[in-house]
């Protein structure tokens, strides 16, 4: 086992171990630590795949922005323990038995495709992910979709004022 | 790193967050739970890219940028999730002013 492998795994291992954490947490603040583990996790992975310019927005926007918004909304509320609605017991396990039937039938899925076997993603080599090419090719072929951004952006920030603001 | 293995760490993550979805009751947990499906898409799409690379490099030696589209899917799912986060934020706390509660049954108000 080469370091690349290790670090796969302990990666893997740490994002699934967050990602469960996420849902058995009871408190809500806890949920939204975890989740920025995930995503730190997510980041190395970034990282072990050579893309490093995602890795750093991953960071920044999901870790940073995004989660802090999160965690400024649940401190907001005052939410804890003890406030946390609860379904009931068999709600959860119907939940849970859907989701892993779901699970099973798409990793049968990918262990029955023949096309797969001996195909491998490139670690730590090519630089694709670098800021260099990405840059490259969102300023010309994918520039118009790169303006329609900033539309989205001020309809959702207009979008987020009309819905927040007291009536 | 054959590419089943980044298959498997990525449905394993999004059949977290659809469980999350099915059985957690708080708006906000339900919300993060997208947020980790939409993540574990996303490493798909960064894995996939560099499997295309992987590939059109062994063919032809010059083909040094194949698969860049991939990652820069990946860069808009972010700036999408980042304006969701946004309205859906502003929708939970109007939902919090009006039942003081984030319990997502209240929203079977919305019936009438």
């Amino acid at each position: 086992m080469n370091t690349t492998e290790i670090l796969f795994f302990f990666l893997s291992a740490l994002a699934i171990f967050s990602a469960i954490m996420v849902l058995i947490s009871k408190n809500p603040i806890h949920s939204v630590l975890w989740l920025v583990a995930v995503f730190f996790a997510i980041s190395g992975h970034y990282i072990l795949l050579n893309a490093q310019f995602l890795a750093i927005v991953n960071m920044i926007v999901y870790a940073g922005a995004i989660m802090v918004l999160f965690l400024f909304v649940v401190m907001l509320m005052n939410l804890n323990a003890e406030t946390e609605p609860q379904k009931n017991l068999w709600m959860k396990l119907a939940g849970v038995i859907s989701g892993g039937c779901l699970l099973m039938v798409l990793v049968s899925l990918v262990r029955q495709a023949t096309d797969l076997n001996a195909k491998k993603a490139m670690t730590t080599t090519g630089d694709i992910g670098l800021i260099k090419n990405l840059g490259k090719l969102l300023f010309s072929e994918y520039v118009v979709p790169f303006e329609i951004t900033s539309v989205l952006f001020l309809s959702a920030m207009i979008g987020a004022i009309v819905i927040g603001k007291k009536e | 790193m054959p590419i089943q293995y980044y298959i498997y760490l990525s449905l394993v993550l999004f059949s977290i967050g659809i469980i999350g979805v099915l059985t957690r009751r708080n708006a906000i947990i339900v919300f993060m739970c997208i947020e980790l499906m939409l993540n574990s898409v996303n490493l798909l799409l960064v894995a996939f890219s560099k499997m295309h690379l992987a590939f059109a490099t062994a063919n032809d030696k010059l083909a040094t940028t194949v698969g860049t589209d991939g990652q820069l899917f990946v860069f808009f799912i972010m700036v999408v999730a980042a304006a969701e986060v946004s309205v859906g934020l502003a929708i939970i706390v109007m939902l919090y002013r009006n039942t003081h509660s984030v319990d997502i049954n209240f929203l079977n108000r919305l019936k009438n």
